[in-house]
């Protein structure tokens, strides 16, 4: 009863790490600028890979190898902030424009207030 | 095969499935995405999506070893957005306005030099020049 309990976590985590990496590729098809498409990439996909990472964890049963999973978790929830920030930053200080949709741009003057 | 084997199994065959159809996806942006920043977003992507595979893989043949891995690209994906933040910011916006491919290729080729190397034919240096002036 115990095992069917945990392969059913185990289950329920791969899919839904399978289907936020769906829905991120989706977006990224979807949307129609690069700073809306950053959205899709740094949150669903990072969700995606991490909750696929914690299934492996649950699978396997013992601590070590689960503390091992959910650092790797932390590492992916951590960096793909920085990165798309970076991103997004480097891409709107060049001029990438937004689309035409958009309906403010807080760092439009971004240069002359600093 | 116990029941839970069959679970996990079935739930592994699906996930590869959807993660096979959302690889395909994002390479499609890469290879339509208009701009350099867009490619690079989707390059993020794919990594995430590759982990998301490896750690599949690491559930069907029971490796936990596979975790390290994962771990590690991940940190070779972080490094290499950082370092093309780093290269869009310094290159600055010479994107073709309708982005095409070709044409970004083709625009990075450098321009003086090869007009300085054709304007000036083989033989004809300028002591050549000077003696056939006189």
């Amino acid at each position: 009863m115990m095992d069917i309990l945990l392969a059913a976590i185990t289950a329920l985590l791969i899919l839904g790490g399978a289907g936020f990496a769906l829905v991120a590729a989706i977006g990224l098809n979807r949307l129609p600028d690069l700073y809306t498409r950053m959205h899709a990439a740094s949150k669903a996909g990072t969700v995606g890979s991490g909750l696929l990472l914690l299934a492996v964890g649950v699978h396997a049963g013992d601590l070590p190898t689960f503390a091992r999973a959910l650092a790797g978790f932390f590492f992916f929830v951590l960096t793909a902030p920085i990165s798309a920030h970076l991103l997004a930053m480097a891409a709107h200080k060049v001029g990438y424009p937004l689309c035409a949709e958009s309906v403010r741009d807080e760092m439009k003057d971004y240069d002359k207030r600093i | 095969m116990t029941t839970a084997e069959t679970i996990i199994s079935y739930a592994v065959w699906l996930a590869l499935v959807v993660l096979c159809v959302s690889f395909l996806l994002t390479v499609w942006r890469v290879i339509k995405g208009p701009t350099l920043p867009d490619r690079v977003v989707a390059l993020d992507m794919l990594t995430g999506i590759v982990i998301g595979f490896i750690a599949l893989i690491a559930i069907r043949t029971g490796f936990t070893l596979y975790i390290d891995i994962a771990i590690s690209l991940g940190l070779v994906g972080f490094l290499a957005t950082v370092a093309f933040a780093r290269f869009i910011l310094s290159r600055g916006n010479r994107e073709a306005p309708k982005g095409d491919m070709m044409k970004t290729f083709t625009a990075s080729v450098p321009e003086p030099r090869r007009k300085s190397a054709a304007r000036r034919p083989s033989g004809t240096g300028p002591a050549v020049r000077r003696k056939a002036k006189k």
